[in-house]
């Protein structure tokens, strides 16, 4: 892309034959691509070495037994044991679940404020980081107080009379997916009200102006526009989800338990990384698939803003 | 397996060789410098921080480092599968480490512990069940059940029967979440006589008949608890009725005001234990401090630090621990008596099994 692009802004000064000056100006852009590579490469070096190598050990050591030696004995322990298929799903419904509600929650939160003057909306933006700003600990923990059966909001409600048993708030899949969806908001918010504000409003006008009703230019203009933030933002939110630990442990009630929670459990029963990291294999690979099917559905790399000029 | 036999007889050759260059050592100091010029010995111990730890340093660790004048170097660390990972690496780096009863025992089995050798450690005043070949115990503390004195008043519960009757005492249970003193309880509310649990567990229809008494109460529990800070917290907040847990806790929590009681009644006695890891680069110089701690006088301090009862029965009577506290320690004769101590080769053998099913049974 480049390479067509630089010839009419190359160099005008030097006259030099036309054979010439094509195969210095490619030397340039390959001294430009080198420079730029040697640019990147202390960030590709902590990648490989914060993530592609200890993400291969991972799987390395997946398929070692107890005495060190290849087996398959790790993933055949998930086939055979009932319990791993049902936390794979239980992880993939809470994290579905969660990302759901976020977007239902989010997005016309979001839309909200992307409609208010650029310093009210920045105000209330303060109120969507204010929880990024708190340890999720607490913040966990601040929900059992707040959901449990003499919880506040449980004695309030039989106070008034809304309610006269404890219902059940916490320690079940309702709990968990409360305390999920606080922890998980900001980080859909941000992403889809950053691609509102985005959006060129004359867009709209025009579309009113062609006749289309606030509804129709909503949803035929409005929305298409925005949908880059709002997957990316689901897509954040799903991915983090899958590797939620505290505060499905905490609100759960070990009910709900996630592929994190597993992995600590196996890590303490077998004391072997292998029975541990196999879990971990696993969830990726599922996450990967998941990703890929989606990604080919979606269009993602289009709708991201990747693809626009192929 | 046979990496296993493998593995155990390099270290054996390690172990003989480096005895006969302590020995060496030996020879030469006591014939050409004499005693004063001997470094100073020293142990690292690695143990899970925390409270805990702070009462095993206050209690053990440092009196028994003034009195015997080897260095302690004290480090925390995750558990036996660290000690896993270091001794396969060939570097090892503790000399003594903190574990629950049942973990060392399968790290023994796996060969990733020295045994201990009992010509040196005396632990001829402890309980028969509180030591085995690759550990000896550090502390004492009991599986209970315990109950909300508003929801029931007086009457409480007296056995695991009545923890499983919901029509004489409803409410809201909390289990555990891990099968590590799970099972045991449902077989004695089930009628087996606590003397006979390990031996019907120890069969696939004794371990789905506690399975299946489990899933019986399985509608009444509230919540699976998975640490102690949990349990505690669980009572002190009236979130559940009735619950399992360690005995600590719940005198933390009572004293922090919780509605509370608990029974050693048919609890479980367990224990926590130190061992010396395989390959051990001060062996000889733990196995005496393991001896050191293990004496009643600092076994005695224990209870000042953390409510675990000491594991040498000495303890109780060297007059250092209180009458009022003694009474409410796990490993006191008077409890003691009351409780099925904890199978640890039970555990060695079935843990894994039996953890399997659980999980099966807690995801149903």
């Amino acid at each position: 892309m480049s390479d067509v692009a630089l010839p009419s802004s190359g160099p005008a000064s030097a006259p030099p034959s036309g054979q010439t000056n094509q195969r210095e100006l490619k030397r340039d852009a390959r001294r430009e691509r080198f420079v730029l590579f040697s640019l990147c490469s202390p960030a590709l070096l902590l990648v490989l070495i914060i993530m592609v190598l200890p993400v291969g050990w991972l799987f390395w050591l997946s398929f070692l037994g107890e005495d060190g030696n290849f087996t398959l004995e790790n993933y055949q322990r998930m086939v055979e044991s009932k319990s791993y298929a049902r936390i794979f799903r239980n992880t993939f419904e809470v994290s579905l679940l969660t990302t759901a509600i976020c977007i239902l929650i989010g997005y016309p939160l979001a839309y909200f404020l992307s409609q208010l003057p650029r310093r009210t909306a920045n105000l209330c933006m303060i109120t969507v980081l204010l929880p990024f700003w708190t340890s999720l600990l607490v913040r966990t923990y601040a929900w059992l107080v707040l959901l449990q059966r003499r919880g506040v909001i449980n004695e309030w409600g039989m106070d008034i009379g809304l309610w006269d048993e404890p219902i059940k708030l916490v320690h079940n899949l309702t709990g968990t997916l409360i305390g999920m969806v606080h922890i998980m908001l900001p980080f859909l918010i941000l992403p889809v009200y950053g691609s509102m504000r985005a959006i060129d409003r004359d867009y709209l006008k025009a579309a009113a102006n062609l006749g289309a009703s606030p509804t129709q230019a909503f949803w035929r203009v409005f929305f298409p526009l925005s949908l880059p933030g709002l997957f990316a933002g689901s897509l954040i939110v799903f991915v983090l989800c899958l590797g939620f630990f505290v505060t499905p442990a905490v609100l759960g009630g070990g009910k709900v338990i996630m592929v994190s929670m597993r992995i600590a459990t196996n890590i303490e029963l077998f004391f072997n990384w292998g029975a541990a990291s196999a879990l971990g294999v696993v969830l990726l690979v599922l996450t990967l698939v998941i990703l890929g099917v989606a990604s080919r559905v979606l269009k993602f790399d289009q709708l991201l803003g990747g693809g626009h000029g192929s | 397996m046979s990496q296993d036999q493998r593995f155990r007889g390099k270290s054996r050759h390690a172990v003989t060789g480096k005895a006969a260059i302590a020995a060496a050592a030996m020879a030469f100091t006591a014939s050409g410098l004499g005693a004063g010029a001997v470094a100073q010995e020293k142990v690292t111990i690695a143990s899970w921080g925390g409270s805990y730890q702070n009462a095993q340093s206050e209690a053990l660790f440092k009196p028994a480092a003034k009195a015997t004048g080897i260095s302690v170097t004290e480090e925390t660390y995750g558990g036996m599968s660290d000690v896993r990972l270091k001794v396969k690496a060939g570097a090892m780096s503790w000399d003594i480490v903190a574990s629950g009863s049942g973990s060392a025992a399968r790290a023994g089995e796996e060969g990733l512990l020295e045994p201990l050798d009992y010509d040196v450690i005396d632990v001829s005043n402890f309980y028969p069940t509180l030591k085995m070949k690759y550990c000896v115990g550090g502390d004492v503390f009991s599986t209970v059940f315990a109950w909300n004195t508003e929801t029931y008043g007086d009457k409480g519960p007296q056995s695991w029967a009545d923890f499983w009757d919901v029509e004489k005492f409803p409410g809201k249970r909390a289990y555990r979440g891990k099968v590590a003193g799970a099972l045991e309880p449902a077989l004695m509310a089930d009628g087996v006589p606590p003397e006979k649990v390990y031996e019907v567990l120890a069969t696939e229809e004794g371990m789905e008949r506690a399975l299946n008494k489990i899933r019986e109460l399985k509608p009444h529990i509230a919540v699976w608890w998975s640490s102690g800070a949990q349990h505690a917290q669980l009572m002190k907040d009236g979130e559940v009725d009735m619950t399992t847990g360690w005995n600590g806790r719940f005198d933390v929590a009572i004293n922090d005001g919780a509605q509370t009681a608990y029974s050693f009644n048919q609890a479980l006695l367990d224990y926590d234990c130190f061992a010396i890891p395989k390959g051990a680069p001060n062996k000889d110089t733990a196995m005496k401090f393991l001896a050191e701690i293990s004496k009643a006088e600092y076994q005695a301090n224990l209870p000042k630090y953390i409510t675990y009862g000491p594991t040498n029965k000495m303890a109780y009577e060297i007059g250092k621990i209180n009458k009022a506290v003694a009474e409410k320690l796990p490993s006191h004769p008077d409890n003691a008596k009351l409780q099925l101590p904890v199978d640890i080769e039970w555990y060695g053998k079935f843990e894994q099994k039996a953890s399997a099913l659980y999980q099966d049974l807690v995801t149903e």
